[in-house]
Formats: structure tokens, C-alpha cells, sequence
């Protein structure tokens, strides 16, 4: 189904949460809320669940206003970090909670009831443990338990909050693709809520990064990635360099010389240049950012060279071929290929 | 399952921290001679009755009254005590007000209160003229001097016990299984009903043991407010101390080794439940 969220404002005694905040999230999309702590993802995933109510602003469920409905009517899913399964029920019990304390005339019988819990035990691929307690099994299976249960009610959207946080990282990244794999198969409009930029990039249609109770970008992984459109999503996502820049004539200065980078139409003054360490050339000379190489590292297929480009002890790091073998205190000359300027 | 039988019957080396002999050592001698010899002396004493002379001072009419008082008013006061002691411990887990501090401390008063001082002051006010007794009498209600009386004594010894045991586990219950259970649709009553009264079962079951295990051997505050009329409202302690003041000690140790036997064994079918429910939910295990 599909959710949207119209201004929507949130206090907690006289401290915003959320404000101002629109999102519309399409049928059977996948995204996910992004951001650092306290920057109000999971309070807007809680709003839309229905378990904080907003202090302004309206959500939609299709065209239906959700906003006056309690938790109980919304019929939605949710998954929480620490799994909040009931111990004293079985898998199977846990699972088919949802739908036996449903009134007797929207309930469907006892035997469906649990041909449907050993289906979604199926699908979540926990088959054979459903007379377990939730005790018993592992961290990663509570989770799946837990999404089965969500998934029992038919909810209208599925809402994950961080729902892989406590799991260690071999299972976390399993879940990851397997999550992707439940979803692409089953279709529910889902919302994840992470501070993992990999795991939302990985695996939603769209990313939603926040920052203080704002929502500073919606798009595709590639938008986010590729084209930030501010200072905080450019530094927050992936890795980043910020050179102190200035603008004459469309080209760009670093202290006192021009680095070969024009920049047409872009008013004069002070800027702030932002580029990926991948995204540069070496160059020979000419017009460059040179430096004197202070440490270099070999991760993986790269190499990684911190250079000192002089100025106030500003250091910019860049990935090289791992052949490009340089030694420390050796000059280096190079020239962003894609870049952004931001300004104050 | 014969393994695991066999393996309790070892004596496991639990921790890397020594003294495991030494402490149970001091726990085995502890416990002998403050329980198990004063009760084996019990057993003794009542088993140089022989049998038939056992049976006859067991079955006694006034013994078996006095006995069937005695655990009936406890079962119930600890049935009661389990209610109104869940309801307490929840509104002081729950709720924040004015005075809560005050009314968790008041929880304890039972504890430390002289238990002839609060059977005095229930004698007080439930007895005809009392204040609330007063009120009562006209409807034809009376506490003071029936069994009644015994239950609201009871009722008040046992009270910290449940609210004590059951407390810090409902602050262990984590809001987000109650916010699981509202987003699968379970209304309030759902909720408490089927997710967090189960999850408490272990912890009422051992504060309704302990609050009826007091109950039972409760003498203090029952006797003023009991009447003590024989085969009505005479408790088995009570009886058990006649005996001693009339020196029918074979009497006395009769009515105290059926005692011992019957409550040993509920705290033992009490025990047996929990260690069930606890496997089940997962706890320790």
C-alpha cells in the first residue's frame, strides 16, 4: 500500500524530533530512513506505525487518512532491533499471534491459521523449529521469527527498525540479501530504518538520509552516491575529501594557485570543494592539487595515499592502483574528475 | 535423558573461581543445624509415638479442623494476596506520581511491623465496635473472630512477599514486546491477558509459595484477631502452643509433623511448576 507522509512535526516536551517532514513511499517499494543517531528516523518510522502520534502533519495510508487510527487499526508490520518476541510462546504461537487474537469473525479458522504460520516459517526458512522457544534460538533466526510474525497479519506496510543492529556482521549481511530476496517475493511496501550506509544502499529502491529532524535527500542508491545534493549527505555517504576553495572567474584556487578545475556560471568567493578519493586523475603538472605523501595504505584492490597539500595542514586522501607504489614524502599531482562545490 | 539424569548427580567444578568445596561445605553444615536438626528432632519426637497413637492424635476432630483452617485461610489469602499484589507491583513498575516512594516503602511495613501490633490494630478495626467493623455489622457481615478475620490477617502478612517477588520482573519486561503485540492488533486487555501475564507466571507462583508458606505459620497477628474458637476459628499453631501449655507434647508434635508434611510437599508441587514454567520460558535453563 502506498504511505505518505504530509508535514509532519514532532515534539518530545518542546524538543523537535521531526520537522516539517514529507515522504511519499510507493507501493511494494523498499526504502530505507538513513541517518545518524537522533537524527529522527526512527521516530518518523514510529509515527507511521502509529506508536508516537504526531505533533502536526498527516499520514496517509492510500488515500486514507492513518493519522486518527490507533496502532491496533493501522494493520501494519513491525520489527524491532531486539526482536520482541513473546518467550513464553513457541515459534509457531509467536507467528501465528496476530491472527488468533483477531474478534471471531475475522479470524480465520484454527487449522489455516496454522497452515499459514508454517508457511511463513517456510519462507523465512526456519522449517522444523517451530515448536522452539525464542530462547533457543540464535539471533538471527529471532529476527526471521520476528519478521514472520510482522508478515502473519497481511500488514498494509512492512516496518523495520534497524532490525539488523544487534546481529553480528557475517549474519547481518546474510539477512541483508536474504531480506531483498523475502521482499522481491512477497511485494509488502516496506520501510527500514538504519545508520548502516551499506545496508541502505545495498538494499533499498530508494534511500532516505535525515540529519537533525530533517530529511536532506530522497533518491535511488546512485542519486545519493553519485549526486549529493548537500554538504552533510556528501559527508556522510561513503567517503569524502573537503577542500577550503575559491572561486575567480570560473576556476577554481587553492591558496594561490588554480588546481585545473573550472567551474563555469559559479559566482566568486570562497566555496567548499567535496570529491571522492576515487575520483581523481594524476596528473604531471599543470594545473593540479599537488601534495607531499604523509602515509599510504594498501585496502584490498587500492591504494590509499594521504597527502598534505599544504595550507593549513589540510590533508586529502585519495585511492590510487595498488601499482602506483609511492614512497612517503614524495610529490604527488592530481586533479578531482568529479566534484561538488558547496558554499556557507 | 539418562545422561542428563546422571549429570546432575555430579558434583560440577560451576566456575573458575575456587572455594566450591569450602562453600558448600558451610551451606551443608549451616543448613543442618538450622533446619534439619530442629525438624528431624520434630520427626523423631512424633515417630516414638508409634503409629497408631500418631493416627489418633492426627485425626483428631479439633486437630484436623485447626489444620484445614490453617491452610484454607492461607490458600486463600495468598490467592489474594497474588491479585492485589500484581495490581500494586504494577502501578509502582508502571506510573510515576506523587508519593510513589512512600507507598513502596509502606509495601515493606509488614515486614518489620511486630505481627501481634497489626493483628491488634485489624482486631481494632474490623471487630463489632470498631470502626469498619462497625459499619459492617448491620449487614451482617463479620471479620473480627471468624476465619474471615484470619484471611484479612493473612491477606496483610503476605502482601509484601508477592509484590516483592513479582516487581523486579515486570521491570524487566521490555516495552517493545508490549508495542509487538499492539502492532499485531492485540487490544490492552489481549496484551496483559496473553503476553505479559504468562511471562510473570514464574514470579507470582513464587511469591503466592512464599505469602502462603507465611500464611501457615503465621501465630502473631491471627490469634487476636481470630477468636480462636475451637473447630471454627482456631489455627494449627495456635492449637499446637495449647498443647505445649497443657504438656500434651505427644499431641503437639503430631499436629506439627502433619504440618510439616503437608507443606513441605505444596512448596515441593509449587517448586516442581516453577522449574517447569521456568524451563519453558526460557529462563536460565
Amino acid at each position: 500500500m502506498e504511505v505518505r507522509v504530509q508535514n509532519i512535526r514532532k515534539e518530545f516536551s518542546r524538543f523537535p524530533a521531526l520537522n516539517d517532514v514529507s515522504l511519499d513511499i510507493r507501493s511494494g517499494e523498499l526504502i530505507a530512513l538513513l541517518g545518524p543517531s537522533g537524527s529522527g528516523k526512527t521516530t518518523l518510522l514510529r509515527l507511521i506505525a502509529g506508536l508516537e502520534s504526531p505533533t502536526e502533519g498527516t499520514v496517509y495510508f492510500g488515500n486514507e487518512d492513518a493519522s486518527r487510527k490507533t496502532v491496533q487499526e493501522r494493520n501494519i508490520g513491525f520489527v524491532f532491533q531486539h526482536y520482541a518476541l513473546f518467550r513464553h510462546m513457541t515459534v509457531l504461537d509467536n507467528v501465528s499471534f496476530g491472527l488468533t487474537i483477531r474478534p471471531a469473525n475475522r479470524r480465520p479458522s484454527k487449522a489455516d491459521i496454522r497452515k499459514r504460520a508454517l508457511e511463513l516459517l517456510d519462507l523465512v526458512q526456519l522449517s522444523g523449529l517451530e515448536k522452539r522457544y525464542p530462547a533457543q534460538l540464535s539471533g538471527g533466526q529471532r529476527q526471521r521469527v520476528a519478521l514472520a510474525r510482522a508478515m502473519a497479519v497481511e500488514p498494509n506496510v512492512l516496518l523495520l527498525d534497524e532490525p539488523f543492529g544487534a546481529l553480528d556482521a557475517q549474519v547481518r549481511k546474510e539477512l541483508r540479501r536474504w531480506l531483498r530476496e523475502i521482499h522481491d517475493r512477497t511485494g509488502h511496501t516496506t520501510v527500514f530504518v538504519t545508520h548502516d550506509q551499506d545496508e541502505a544502499l545495498e538494499l533499498a529502491d530508494r534511500v532516505v538520509v535525515m540529519s537533525k529532524g530533517k530529511i536532506e535527500q530522497i533518491g535511488t542508491p546512485d542519486e545519493i552516491y553519485d549526486t549529493p545534493n548537500s554538504p552533510f549527505v556528501f559527508g556522510f555517504i561513503g567517503q569524502s575529501n573537503i577542500l577550503p576553495v575559491r572561486v575567480e572567474n570560473g576556476q577554481l584556487w587553492l591558496e594561490d594557485r588554480s588546481i585545473g578545475v573550472s567551474a563555469p556560471g559559479e559566482a566568486d568567493g570562497p566555496a567548499q570543494l567535496y570529491f571522492r578519493p576515487h575520483d581523481v586523475e594524476l596528473l604531471d603538472g599543470g594545473g593540479c592539487i599537488a601534495g607531499i605523501v604523509v602515509q599510504t595504505r594498501r585496502v584490498a584492490g587500492t591504494r590509499h595515499v594521504e597527502l598534505d597539500v599544504g595550507g593549513a595542514n589540510t590533508t586529502v586522501e585519495i585511492e590510487l592502483p595498488p601499482e602506483k607504489a609511492t614512497s612517503d614524502r614524495s610529490r604527488l599531482a592530481f586533479r578531482p574528475t568529479r566534484w561538488k562545490l558547496f558554499r556557507d | 535423558m539418562t545422561a542428563r539424569t546422571a549429570s546432575l548427580w555430579q558434583i560440577r567444578q560451576p566456575s573458575v573461581i575456587p572455594g566450591f568445596g569450602l562453600a558448600l561445605g558451610v551451606t551443608l553444615s549451616w543448613l543442618t543445624l538450622i533446619i534439619l536438626i530442629p525438624l528431624s528432632g520434630l520427626v523423631w519426637r512424633s515417630s516414638a509415638l508409634g503409629w497408631a497413637t500418631f493416627w489418633e492424635l492426627a485425626t483428631d476432630q479439633r486437630t484436623v479442623n485447626a489444620l484445614r483452617i490453617s491452610f484454607g485461610t492461607a490458600f486463600l489469602a495468598a490467592l489474594i494476596n497474588v491479585f492485589f499484589g500484581v495490581v500494586l507491583a504494577w502501578v509502582l513498575v508502571r506510573y510515576r506520581f506523587p508519593g510513589k516512594r512512600v507507598i513502596d516503602a509502606m509495601v515493606d511495613l509488614p515486614f518489620a511491623l511486630p505481627t501481634a501490633v497489626a493483628g491488634i490494630a485489624l482486631t481494632t478495626l474490623y471487630a463489632p465496635n470498631g470502626w469498619i467493623g462497625s459499619l459492617l455489622t448491620p449487614l451482617g457481615i463479620k471479620i473480627a473472630f471468624t476465619p474471615l478475620g484470619i484471611v484479612f490477617a493473612l491477606v496483610f502478612v503476605g502482601l509484601p512477599f508477592v509484590v516483592r517477588t513479582v516487581q523486579p520482573i515486570m521491570e524487566e519486561i521490555d516495552k517493545e514486546v508490549e508495542e509487538a503485540a499492539a502492532t499485531l492488533g492485540a487490544n490492552r486487555l489481549q496484551t496483559i491477558r496473553r503476553v505479559l501475564l504468562p511471562g510473570l507466571a514464574p514470579a507470582v507462583l513464587t511469591g503466592f509459595a512464599l505469602a502462603f508458606a507465611r500464611g501457615v505459620g503465621e501465630y502473631g497477628s491471627v490469634i487476636f484477631i481470630a477468636g480462636n474458637l475451637p473447630y471454627v476459628s482456631e489455627i494449627a499453631p495456635l492449637l499446637i502452643v495449647i498443647r505445649l501449655e497443657e504438656f500434651a507434647y505427644p499431641a503437639a508434635t503430631a499436629i506439627a509433623a502433619v504440618m510439616l508434611v503437608i507443606s513441605f510437599a505444596m512448596l515441593l508441587i509449587i517448586n516442581m511448576i516453577q522449574a517447569w514454567s521456568r524451563r519453558r520460558y526460557g529462563y536460565g535453563a
